[in-house]
């Protein structure tokens, strides 16, 4: 019973951090380019404050768009569940990566339809982009954790995480460093960050992401906004604890437990500063463009399963 | 079952002058025999095999009927589906009144429903040839039943000619085995037709199986047929078609390559994984491209059926390792997908059939709107969107989980070039899943969502009870099977045991929760996704409802930027699916062009128009040059035969001479 409290609180972790995830990459960017930006905490004002906010909704729109914003802060809450962050305990007996993988697609087909709900022609623009690059990145993400799958024989995100944490570094090869650069790729497709989306823009021709929510207002964009916000989390958090998960705590012990913790908000800073100095650093690639770096992600992810083969 | 569906038949002759009358009694009693069929595969399944025999023809032995799990689990699905489109045609065939023989459907459905049920009951080569023939035919002429409409008799007539290639495949391949092995028995063909064949007559026997079956399956490139057939038909027949007769393909390849040749060579399996991932692959890819509904729908059951080869080429590598717990795995994942694909994908033709019936057009372009015109419809199909889509807890999902895991666990095998192989389906599978949802999220967004973009769309009325009944049932089985997966499988493992031999049922159901076993445990818990995802929504309208107080919710324009939006403002499924078209270009070849109005000045294009077609390749590279071969070599044939009898006598007695010669 204790493990499954602490899974929770686990869980409530990372959905209270996601957040100030956001707050501190966009300080981390403005420092680059030499702004003062707004503070770390901005975006749970940002929240609170479009909770209180009424809400207008199109009148071409259906019973979807009312209902895509609880479908996709429920998939994203069930898929906190089955991220171990800081210490090897989760309900994990619930899905494995084949299913987290899955209840972000489902997220994703909710938003993209509801973009379309409107009729909007931003909306669809959206809609279909994200599809495009979904179909491009999904199957990168899959055969990236089919990697760790083979090096550890589960798909289990639990197992895999206590598997390689326990193991020593003897199984850090090309496989497991190839899936991970495949799977950088994916945290950058699947969040809409640069290069190939701009969070920060809603210059109209080029956006993906933000296209999708234009239409949302109020306590139904705060939903949205909050989501992509632990999506973003999320993904950061599985890049480390499937595939680099060493410090985190395997034992349930003060020391191994705090240990975690830190180690853990060392990674989620590091991967932070990372695509920070992407953004500041990289300008947006185009949309036809896109396909090269992703079906790149993909080439990436199979490189590591044959070498985990051949090698 | 027979009985019944033979009375439906008379009925529907007998009432021929009553209309109405007629399509009561032959569709009640077409959904009292497949509720007969449905009972009997579950006393199958509880009570064990069934076993029938009767004489028909004293010098050709008994025929027997038997139906093993094997057979229950697809007289399981077809009855199922065959009660929904019986349902379903209460409704829908009234709207045939005065405009087509309303006697031909009540009499052809029946037959249709009971040679299917039928050709997974015979277990005797003739009696198989015979209703495998009767469910052709029947459903040939279910598909030209519409015969006024542009291009039915063209679709039909390229049905018949493809189904007979495979019937003539087949017959080879069954009457060969049964050769073998001295009886037409399948029971006798089992047991005794893989001993006496040498290495090459029993790999000519399967490819001859897998053409024969696969043009009934629709694999690429012997689909061509069915993105024309299926659509072609009236709805109730295309769920039929597309739902449950080209799983009999699969159901048979099965039993022809699992019991009568016994998989013991390993490219059969490589063989059927390839064709497996390049079939999925192709059939999302034309998918995406269609703007005909139906025909979207057909290419995606082709695409579910390459995801179906996947699995089974899967199960046959597995078992001609001697893996057998690994092909039990692959094997049941194979079935559960056969049996949830015959759920959504007659769901979605039903619900497709719906909105055609409502607004008259099949074209996608002149749809949109009809989410809040039909709105149960928009919600039925949304239910099939998710399931073929893999959207958890539904159960195209699960299968999916079961096809991925049994594919990964392919590394226990110790050949790397199997390893890699296997690997490439699994990138396959993943890319054809991630299409197949970009593939149905612009489906229903351009059929439901937005503003309708034709007068038709706009006038669109809610189909009737029947009809939403019909689909109901399906919807609801597709929530409960992918829920209650873990408790559905004990039974798909009792059939999937029975061919190869090993149940695994205990192994991969643990209470509620699915788990396999690679060293490790992997597992998901589709009822308890489901029930978590279910509390989240509710509760999560409850939070929000309270944080932040109480806030307006008003109805307001779509952002417009200061233009009011018409419907040509949307996105049409067109240019949904434009950038995909554009980067898998290399496979479609697709050509497009912009014409301007020469009148106008090259700086503000008066008129403009864009055009963009994609060219059958299978049919341009493929089925165009062999056709012209055939007519040419016949051309030539043609000059024997000059019109006069002595010719022709003499040709009669030369090719006698030459006989008495060679035999003598």
């Amino acid at each position: 019973m204790a493990d499954y409290l602490l899974a929770l609180v686990q869980t409530a972790v990372l959905l209270a951090l996601a957040p100030l995830l956001t707050g501190i990459i966009r300080k981390l960017k403005a420092w680059m380019q030499s702004r003062r930006g707004p503070p770390i905490f901005q975006p749970y004002l940002d929240l609170a404050k479009l909770m209180r906010k009424g809400s207008v909704v199109s009148q071409d729109a259906s019973w979807l768009t009312s209902l895509t914003p609880y479908v996709c802060l429920a998939s994203m809450v069930v898929a906190a569940l089955l991220v171990p962050a800081f210490v090897t305990e989760s309900f994990g007996f619930l899905g494995d990566l084949i299913v987290l993988v899955y209840l972000f697609a489902m997220a994703r087909f909710f938003m993209a339809l509801a973009a379309l709900d409107a009729g909007s022609t931003f909306g669809g623009m959206g809609s279909s982009r994200e599809m495009l690059v979904s179909s491009l990145i999904e199957p990168a993400i899959l055969l990236s954790f089919f990697t760790v799958a083979l090096l550890t024989g589960t798909t289990s995100l639990v197992s895999v995480t206590s598997l390689l944490a326990t193991s020593g570094a003897s199984l850090i090869g090309p496989a497991l460093l190839l899936a991970f650069a495949a799977f950088f790729i994916a945290i950058l497709a699947e969040n809409a960050r640069i290069p190939i989306d701009n969070p920060s823009t809603h210059l109209e021709l080029t956006m993906i992401h933000e296209a999708m929510l234009l239409e949302y207002s109020g306590k139904d964009l705060a939903l949205m906004e909050y989501s992509s916000m632990v999506k973003l989390t999320l993904f950061i958090t599985i890049a480390w604890s499937a595939f680099l998960p060493w410090g985190v705590a395997t034992q349930v012990t003060a020391p191994d437990l705090a240990l975690g913790v830190i180690i853990f908000l060392v990674k989620l800073l590091a991967l932070a500063l990372v695509i920070a100095i992407i953004e500041s650093s990289m300008a947006k690639l185009r949309l036809f463009r896109l396909p090269n770096l992703l079906t790149g992600a993909f080439i990436l992810a199979f490189l590591a399963v044959m070498s985990y083969f051949v090698l | 079952m027979i009985a019944l569906g033979a009375i439906a038949t008379t009925a529907a002759l007998v009432t021929a002058r009553k209309e109405r009358l007629c399509i009561q009694l032959s569709f009640g009693i077409s959904a009292v025999a497949a509720i007969m069929g449905l009972l009997t595969s579950i006393s199958v399944f509880l009570e064990g095999d069934l076993t029938f025999e009767f004489i028909a023809f004293p010098f050709l032995g008994p025929f027997v009927i038997a139906i093993d799990p094997l057979a229950a689990l697809f007289l399981a699905s077809i009855s199922i589906v065959g009660l929904a489109a019986a349902i379903y045609s209460l409704g829908y065939v009234p709207q045939f009144i005065g405009k087509y023989s309303i006697v031909k459907f009540c009499a052809l459905f029946p037959i249709f429903l009971i040679s299917m049920a039928m050709v997974v009951a015979s277990s005797n080569v003739l009696l198989f040839l015979i209703f495998w023939e009767l469910m052709s035919l029947s459903s040939y002429l279910l598909v030209a039943y519409e015969h006024k409409e542009e291009g039915a008799a063209s679709a039909a007539w390229l049905y018949f000619v493809m189904a007979h290639l495979g019937t003539a495949c087949i017959a080879a391949c069954l009457l060969y085995l049964s050769y073998a092995s001295g009886s037409l028995d399948f029971h006798q063909i089992a047991l005794y037709a893989g001993q006496g064949m040498t290495e090459l007559a029993r790999s000519s026997a399967f490819l001859l199986a897998l053409v024969g079956f696969g043009a009934k399956a629709g694999i690429v490139p012997l689909h061509v047929w069915l993105p024309q057939a299926h659509p072609t038909a009236p709805s109730n027949v295309s769920a039929l078609m597309s739902g449950v007769m080209v799983k009999l393909a699969v159901y048979m390849l099965i039993r022809t390559a699992f019991q009568f040749l016994h998989v013991d060579i390993l490219w059969w399996g490589l063989l059927t994984l390839f064709i497996g991932s390049l079939t999925a692959l192709i059939g999302v890819l034309y998918a995406i491209a269609e703007k005909d509904v139906k025909r979207a729908l057909a290419f995606s059951t082709v695409e579910n059926v390459g995801v179906i080869l996947i699995a089974l080429g899967a199960a046959m590598v597995f078992y001609a390792q001697d893996m057998l717990q690994l092909a039990a795995l692959a094997l049941v994942a194979c079935l559960l997908h056969v049996l949830f694909h015959s759920l959504f994908k007659s769901l979605l033709f039903l619900a497709a059939g719906s909105v055609v019936h409502a607004t008259g057009t099949k074209d996608m372009e002149r749809m949109g709107g009809l989410a809040k015109r039909m709105r149960y419809t928009s919600l039925l199909f949304f239910v099939g969107a998710l399931s073929i889509s893999a959207i958890p807890p539904f159960n195209g999902f699960v299968s999916e989980w079961l096809i991925f895991q049994s594919l990964l666990l392919s590394y226990t095998i110790q050949d790397v070039t199997v390893n890699l192989l296997m690997a490439i389906a699994l990138g396959m599978l993943a890319l054809t899943g991630a299409l197949a949802a970009a593939c149905f999220v612009r489906i229903f967004g351009s059929v439901f969502l937005a503003r309708p973009r034709s007068e038709v769309a706009k006038q669109a009325k809610e189909a009737n009870r029947g009809m939403l009944l019909a689909m109901s049932i399906l919807a609801v089985l597709c929530l409960l099977t992918g829920v209650l997966s873990a408790q559905i499988i004990p039974f798909v493992d009792q059939a999937s045991a029975d061919i190869v031999g090993v149940s695994i049922g205990s192994q991969i159901t643990d209470g509620w929760v699915l788990e396999v076993n690679g060293g490790e445990v992997s597992s998901v818990s589709p009822i308890l996704l489901a029930a978590l995802l279910g509390l989240m929504i509710p509760f999560a309208f409850l939070l929000v409802r309270s944080l932040g107080g109480r806030t307006t919710r008003a109805k307001g324009d779509t952002w417009d930027c200061g233009t009011p939006l018409s419907p040509r403002n949307e996105y049409t499924p067109t240019g949904h699916s434009q950038p995909i078209l554009r980067i898998f270009n290399p496979l479609y070849r697709s050509k497009s062009s912009f014409t301007f109005d020469p009148s106008s000045s090259p700086y503000s294009k008066q008129k403009m128009g864009y055009s963009s077609s994609i060219p059958k390749l299978f049919e341009a590279y493929l089925y165009e040059p062999v056709a012209r071969a055939i007519l040419g070599v016949a051309k030539r044939a043609s000059v024997i035969q000059a019109g006069s009898v002595q010719r022709y006598l003499a040709y009669i007695f030369a090719a006698l001479v030459i006989l008495l010669l060679v035999f003598r």
